[in-house]
């Protein structure tokens, strides 16, 4: 074990993550991948996602009008409460997961940090492309994500969730007030967008473009635990990745 | 324009009681949200200053905010106000015509060098070498650019000085440019709306020319008292909104009773102007007041983020078709079902195909 981490070290930072990111020929029988810390981020984070989605298609689409007197109810009022401390929540599972990715191991910042520059790596992007068009018989083993589930993490999980926690927070500072140290923290979000309600729309495509990433998200994890060489849904439950034979 | 008359002389000779001028100093304070306290001060300024002189100058408009300023809702703010501006240059107010006019811009230019205050309602169009908007026989630019040159500061006047307003609105064929875009190092107090607040333009002139320095600014450049809280935040209606209480239509129970109009496209909620606690009229109503919703004529690209009445603006999308983002998100969202239901289907399928064992025992 210590010669193995005296090895990554004098291959240096980069050529790691290009080595993470590919094909592991012959891993061990399993491998503890995702720490507990980690773990409870994914679960909390979708948590916070299947409310959001759901309060966030109300605040845009009300439920049909409640009867008497305005004083006595408050639906509009607790859907958007729901809303705005599940959107917190997550703001702040964001933050830890991004200190996780310093903290934790080499996989933990797997999501952030994506080898475009690797040949090697883009090959296996289209290799696993192949894969799911039937076109390959035999998948490749990872211990992190495939290639092609790192490139999707980037761009359909990784920058709409960035871009909806800054369109959230700069909407949600309009309503704490402009003098208000949220207005402070996300106003720039105005001269990006412009007008708010140009925000709120791109707020509400962000929503869309989250929810077509789980669906596909939640498909592939369940095929790719029947189909491919590891284990894919236990492994964000237990931590642990079991691959299913030993060939290279 | 030579004169060193203070305002308050200027006022007395147009025959206004000291009793009325105290009034509108209290009346003013007030509206800008300055506290008693401030009543003395803005009389002691106007006893005591002479007067700046503003220049009125109208670009690519409607003229509405001319006609907004006119009926001040107090009306001696409008006397009051009249007889602060140097009514040399003003299109809609001037006596003057033709060369006589350019005349006299030309004259203050000169003789107020780098102490008038530019107040611009509408913009200039920039195709065409600007030739959408003439004024005296030369593209508007070139007379802004050169008064704004001079001047201690610059109002927009309005959305189309601030924002572009409808003849920016998407192809926008003449160009029409919001003005700060086009001046550069000069202050720019922005005050949108379609037309703004008529006590909110004498607010915001009154300030200035009591203080000698512009209105503290948001980020967008507009005067914070006015445009610092949405009018849903000061919105009568929005114990209905909290409630979940809406009007679905406007000919409905809900729209009889005064709920939120957010269902049928308000746009209050994403809006920054006064009108729901100065309103309109002297304070008679406001458009939700009336029963129609916020149209948000003071936020920029109000104009395409159309329809009115809908809650989710129009997206136009790459194709050119014109949908909104619940349409795209649920046809998205249908498209990949599908294509999740058939991939599943062809990945059974396949796995079916092979033997059992097959796949762990072969090595391609």
């Amino acid at each position: 074990m210590a010669n193995s981490e005296a090895t990554e070290k004098r291959r240096g930072f980069f050529a790691n993550l290009e080595r993470h990111a590919t094909e592991e020929p012959s891993p061990a029988a399993k491998v503890y991948v995702y720490e507990a810390p980690l773990r409870l981020w994914h679960w909390v984070n979708a948590l916070c996602l299947v409310v959001l989605c759901v309060t966030g298609y109300l605040i845009g689409k009300p439920p049909p009008s409640v009867g008497g007197e305005a004083s006595f109810s408050y639906v509009f009022g607790y859907i958007r409460l729901v809303h705005f401390a599940a959107g917190q929540i997550l703001m702040v599972a964001f933050i830890y997961r991004l200190a996780w990715a310093f903290l934790g191991n080499h996989h933990a910042h797997q999501l952030f940090l994506t080898p475009f520059w690797s040949p090697k790596w883009w090959g296996e992007v289209f290799h696993e492309l192949r894969w799911y068009f039937f076109l390959e018989k035999v998948p490749k083993k990872y211990i992190g994500h495939n290639p092609l589930a790192q490139f999707s993490m980037f761009f359909l999980f990784l920058l709409p969730l960035l871009n909806g926690i800054v369109t959230g927070g700069a909407l949600y500072a309009e309503g704490a007030g402009t003098d208000s140290w949220w207005f402070s923290a996300f106003g720039w979000v105005f001269s990006v967008y412009g007008d708010s309600f140009s925000v709120h729309t791109i707020h509400r495509i962000t929503m869309w473009v989250i929810t077509c990433f789980a669906m596909v998200h939640v498909y592939v994890a369940f095929r790719e635990d029947i189909m491919s060489r590891q284990s894919l849904v236990s492994t964000m439950v237990s931590g642990w990745r079991y691959f299913k034979d030993d060939r290279e | 324009m030579r004169d060193a008359k203070t305002f308050y002389e200027v006022f007395r000779e147009q025959g206004i009681s000291r009793r009325s001028f105290n009034k509108f100093c209290s009346l003013t304070a007030a509206s800008l949200g300055l506290g008693p306290a401030f009543a003395p001060r803005i009389a002691h300024a106007m006893e005591t200053k002479p007067r700046t002189p503003v220049i009125w100058m109208n670009g690519l408009e409607c003229t509405c905010c001319s006609e907004s300023f006119i009926r001040s809702g107090h009306p001696l703010a409008s006397d009051v106000v009249l007889s602060m501006l140097s009514l040399d240059y003003s299109h809609v107010l001037m006596a003057a015509a033709g060369h006589q006019a350019e005349a006299a811009l030309e004259e203050t230019r000169r003789d107020h060098a780098g102490k008038y205050i530019l107040a611009v309602e509408g913009n200039p169009p920039l195709n065409e070498d600007g030739m959408f908007c003439i004024v005296g026989g030369r593209p508007f630019i070139e007379q802004l650019q050169e008064m704004a040159e001079g001047a201690a500061a610059v109002v927009a006047w309005g959305s189309c000085a601030s924002n572009g307003c409808v003849q920016a609105a998407r192809p926008n064929p003449t160009q029409a440019t919001p003005i700060h875009k086009v001046i550069k190092g000069k202050p720019i107090i922005k005050v949108p709306g379609c037309p703004p607040i008529a006590e909110v333009m004498t607010g915001v002139l009154t300030y200035m020319l009591t203080f000698d320095r512009i209105p503290p600014l948001d980020r967008l450049g507009r005067p914070e008292m006015f445009y610092g809280q949405r009018i849903h935040d000061k919105c009568y209606r929005r114990p209905h909104f909290d409630a979940g209480q809406f009007a679905e239509a406007w000919d409905d129970e809900g729209s009889r009773k005064g709920y939120c109009l957010y269902k049928m496209g308000c746009r209050g909620p994403t809006t920054y102007n006064a009108c729901s606690t100065v309103r309109w009229n002297d304070g008679v109503s406001f458009p939700i007041q009336s029963g129609h919703g916020c149209i948000g004529c003071s936020e920029e690209n109000f104009w395409d983020n159309g329809p009115f009445y809908d809650r989710l603006a129009t997206v136009h999308t790459p194709l050119g078709v014109e949908s909104n983002a619940d349409r795209i998100g649920t046809a998205a969202a249908g498209v990949i079902g599908t294509a999740i239901a058939a991939h599943a289907a062809a990945s059974a399928l396949s796995r079916a195909r092979k033997k059992p064992g097959e796949y762990a025992t072969s090595d391609q």
